[in-house]
């Protein structure tokens, strides 16, 4: 490469700075193309449905807050969804996190199992969990509870045996060398290693399945989208506004207090 | 009593870490093996505890060969053979007090110690062996806040808690500095006159080995190449160990500045 001294010196080669520019070029005509396309496939363009949605939120409002009592019931319900989905998946989770860590299962073709199970369940929306396990158990929240539980397990499992492959294995030989069977070297040289990232993640989980089974509700899985669903369908805009905030309202404080524990953990 | 009968290590890859190693060493003995790094020193010192598995000729201990245990009998030798590692291998997460009973581990039942119901005798044997290197004040400290020297103290503490026959240390003083190297060394020595426990150190530092050893091993590329008491031992002889002449970092140095 000829370069003049009184040239500043470029971070990258002129090769990679063109390459740059052009997927860079492409990117934004990809934007502008799939702009103009939708724009012509919808009724009246940008501005008709912006109109639009004016009117439709304008019915919305005000919310009415008469039905706040009503809705507590199936509120609660989605949060003991949530609730008891995380559990379980927490504790199921412990095995199969185990089994796809390399470090702890030595046996390959267990550990190559494994994970390709996860990986698979991973691959499954939580929306299509829900809707076969409705289609298999009924409209209501066992359903809901499970495509939960599957969808959580796939998140988790993942997460916690990559955290156990990242623990110190010293101790652990350690202990292996004064005669601890692999039991007591789990409890006491592996858990202390993996304990507080474990909670957090399943808090996060726990976050993550509160949102959720609101939309799993939608498709027949019991709880408040269920509830939402039906409000919507019969044009009661104010009963569903009033769905909305109390969503909106126990979604940012479930948060607020996950989080403040996750901080205190890590 | 150990003794290493016509033992041979092959690794998996091909490298002879073990070759026909004939080897008694004798209750109560301060033996120190000494070599180049690769030499097999540590490849000795696990056959003993079979971290690693020779592949040939046989290894007795207390009269047993014990190449061919498994499971149980296997725990039960290791619970017999304390080790020391040159990172001291604590569970850095957890207090000085749990690390320390995890040296009671194989001695306990699987289902009490996982319910973290030690034996009060166990508690009070922890709290004893962290008297016995000084370090008891630190008893509800994180392992992470300790030194490398108060760390390595520490893993001497969960060895003695264990109540080994055997104690095997493994490059024990490679990661501190000097004067802390002399009392760590100073320690493991005093455990074995005082509770006569068998004890083999790897080192690579000439000084160190002339310093606290009873008795000298010699190992090159797997094999023993000397084996003698202290008293026999010259420079020359860890010239003919290490097969060239000696430097200034085969030595620790720092002899004068030991602190308790
Ligand atoms: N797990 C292993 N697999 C293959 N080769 C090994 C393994 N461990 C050690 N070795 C080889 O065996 C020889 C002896 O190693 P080691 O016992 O660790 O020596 P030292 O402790 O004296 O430095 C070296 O050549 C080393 O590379
Ligand atoms: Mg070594």
């Amino acid at each position: 490469m000829s370069k003049n001294k009184s040239d500043s010196l470029s971070m990258y080669p002129v090769k990679t700075k063109k390459q740059v520019t052009l997927i860079g070029l492409i990117v934004l005509g990809m934007y502008l193309f799939s702009m103009f396309w939708t724009q012509r496939e919808m009724v009246g363009g940008f501005s008709g449905a912006l109109s639009n949605m004016f009117q439709v939120l304008e019915k919305f409002f005000p919310p009415n807050l008469s039905v706040l009592s009503a809705i507590m019931g199936p509120l609660f319900q989605t949060i003991q969804m949530a609730i008891i989905a995380t559990t379980i998946a927490a504790i199921i989770t412990v095995p199969l996190a185990l089994l796809s860590a390399q470090n702890v299962t030595t046996f390959k073709p267990l550990y190559v199992a494994t994970r390709t199970l996860l990986n698979l369940l991973r691959t499954i929306p939580d929306l299509v969990l829900a809707v076969i396990f409705v289609g298999l158990f009924g409209i209501g929240i066992f359903p809901g509870i499970l495509a939960l539980i599957v969808f959580s397990l796939g998140i988790l499992a993942k997460l916690i045996s990559e955290t156990i492959e990242s623990v110190d294995m010293n101790p652990l030989e350690a202990m292996r060398a004064s005669g601890a069977n692999t039991l007591q070297m789990i409890y006491y040289g592996l858990i202390p290693q993996v304990l507080p990232q474990y909670t957090s993640l399943v808090l996060y989980v726990f976050e993550i399945n509160v949102r959720a089974s609101v939309v799993l509700g939608y498709v027949g899985a019991g709880g408040i989208g269920l509830l939402l669903n039906q409000q919507i369908g019969f044009y009661n805009y104010p009963n569903a506004m009033a769905i909305i905030v109390m969503i909106f309202v126990v979604v940012l404080v479930i948060e607020y207090i996950s989080n403040k524990i996750r901080e205190a953990l890590i | 009593m150990i003794e290493f009968k016509n033992v041979g290590l092959v690794y998996p890859n091909g490298t002879e870490g073990l070759k026909n190693v004939n080897v008694t060493i004798n209750d109560g003995e301060f033996v120190v093996i000494v070599g180049l790094s690769g030499a097999g020193k540590s490849t000795f010192i696990r056959s003993i505890n079979r971290l690693v598995t020779p592949t040939s000729g046989s290894l007795e201990v207390d009269g047993e060969n014990i190449l061919d245990y498994k499971g149980k009998n296997l725990r039960k030798l290791r619970t017999k053979v304390g080790m020391i590692f040159q990172n001291y291998n604590l569970v850095k997460r957890s207090n000085v007090l749990k690390n320390v009973l995890a040296g009671r581990l194989g001695h306990s039942g699987t289902l009490r110690s996982v319910l973290g119901l030690f034996k009060d005798e166990d508690k009070a044997l922890a709290y004893e062996s962290l008297k016995r290197v000084n370090i008891e004040e630190k008893l509800y400290n994180r392992a992470d806040e300790l030194s490398g020297g108060q760390q390595q103290r520490v893993s001497i503490a969960r060895v003695l808690t264990q109540q080994p026959k055997y104690i095997l240390a493994d490059e024990p003083v490679a990661s501190l500095d000097p004067p802390t190297s002399h009392q760590v060394m100073s320690y493991l020595k005093k455990i074995n006159k005082e509770d006569n426990i068998t004890t083999i150190v790897n080192l690579h530092f000439i000084d160190m080995a002339m310093e606290y050893a009873d008795r000298i091993i010699g190992m090159r590329a797997g094999e023993v190449v000397f084996d003698g008491p202290v008293s026999e031992v010259t420079e020359k002889t860890f010239e003919e160990i290490y097969g060239r002449s000696i430097r200034e970092d085969d030595l620790r140095g720092g002899a004068d500045s030991v602190e308790e």
